[in-house]
């Protein structure tokens, strides 16, 4: 479980919530265009160790199976997961 | 069991904010919430942390957060533990997450008053060594020889000409339940900490080292890098205070070079040899302060 992104459309004064925000965990917009790079898994050198998940600051890697995916939503490309990764299993490719 | 990345809430409740790549802090927050559960309880003073995670209509956090004034991170824990204790609600923790600014200068006074009352809250000091949020000025643990813009490099001045404020051990002196230092270089260990204060009735203060890539003039692949080099390098430490005693969490075997660790960072970039020595002999000094008074 997670925050997860959905459609912004308050139509009505109604939408807008008494408060100062919405409920917690209310995403709207996506951060994928802040990156330049993009880190993608091998997951034949990925071992499993989680490091990648751990050390994520905005936590877009998350555990899938025995290894681990990337949320590419919210993913900005900063690169801490390449160099933390003992096995070599992440390069960063370029964004077309 | 410890709690490590394998047995960690795999729930994220910090998640698509919008702090700088390579962020250091929203990192420490992360995983102390992560630690803490659902059931925690954050506030957030003006800073990093609530610019970057409460953007109207979004809001960041998957649990009760609130932004509270820039002095009073630890008064607003203080209420949120007392009204939520007066509903009858015992299941919870009231977290704290402030930077250097936020604790060491401006909200030091509410802490000190909720250490006094020993409110049973946990408090975090996320440390970036600036007020970073509104353009890198000097706070109190901002160390010596940094730029930024209020210290710049110069013809008459070379960066901050003041030591770092020493924060873990202010907090100690008052006779805090328990009290910690961290880097976001060694998670292990700052989740183990987090883990540790969520048992102790009382105040706790975790005071996490988390560079910032923007303002430390470093790339955003290079921060956990970094915060383990600081203390590889012996310019911060890993301790605890519990009990009325400090202890050593981690005695790096050799120290690896200050001046490799500044070199890396722009806002280091101007110091001269000299300046690198007076750098390295405070070290020292402090450690030879830590063997003397640590376990």
């Amino acid at each position: 479980m997670k925050p997860y992104l959905r459609e912004f459309v308050p139509t009505a004064f109604e939408d807008i919530p008494d408060a100062t925000a919405y409920e917690a965990g209310y995403l709207v917009t996506k951060n994928a265009g802040w990156r330049n790079v993009r880190p993608v898994i091998d997951s034949k050198k990925c071992v499993g160790c989680l490091n990648c998940y751990l050390y994520c600051p905005d936590g877009v890697i998350y555990r899938e199976g025995n290894k681990v995916a990337i949320d590419y939503d919210f993913c900005k490309g900063c690169g801490i997961c390449r160099k933390i990764c003992k096995p070599g299993a992440i390069e960063m490719e370029a964004e077309k | 069991m410890a709690v490590n990345a394998k047995n960690l809430n795999e729930t994220e409740f910090f998640y698509g904010h919008k702090a700088c790549a390579g962020c250091g802090g929203s990192l420490a927050v992360r995983i102390a919430l992560k630690v803490l559960g659902e059931n925690a309880v954050a506030v957030l003073p003006a800073g990093c942390m609530s610019a970057v995670g409460f953007n109207f209509p979004q809001l960041c956090f998957g649990n009760n957060a609130i932004i509270s004034t820039f002095a009073g991170t630890a008064s607003m824990l203080t209420g949120v533990e007392a009204g939520l204790r007066a509903q009858g609600i015992t299941d919870f923790h009231a977290v704290g997450f402030a930077g250097d600014g936020g604790t060491a200068d401006i909200g030091l006074q509410a802490l000190s008053g909720a250490i006094d009352r020993n409110d049973d809250i946990l408090y975090i000091c996320y440390d970036n060594e600036a007020y970073m949020n509104t353009g890198i000025q000097k706070s109190s643990l901002t160390p010596f020889g940094a730029r930024t813009t209020t210290t710049p490099a110069g013809k008459n001045i070379r960066g901050n000409l003041r030591p770092k404020k020493n924060m873990f051990e202010i907090v100690a002196a008052h006779g805090i339940p328990y009290a910690a230092t961290a880097s976001v270089g060694y998670l292990n260990d700052f989740m183990r900490k987090v883990e540790k204060a969520k048992s102790i009735k009382g105040t706790k203060y975790i005071h996490i080292l988390a560079p910032c890539p923007t303002g430390w003039g470093v790339k955003t692949d290079e921060t956990v890098d970094i915060a383990k080099e600081v203390v590889d390098c012996g310019l911060w430490y890993l301790a605890e205070y519990e009990n009325g005693e400090f202890t050593l969490n981690h005695q790096p075997k050799e120290f690896s070079s200050v001046e490799s660790y500044l070199r890396k960072q722009s806002r280091f970039k101007h110091l001269t040899a000299e300046d690198i020595e007076i750098i390295t002999q405070s070290r020292d000094a402090k450690w030879e302060f830590i063997h003397k008074n640590f376990n």
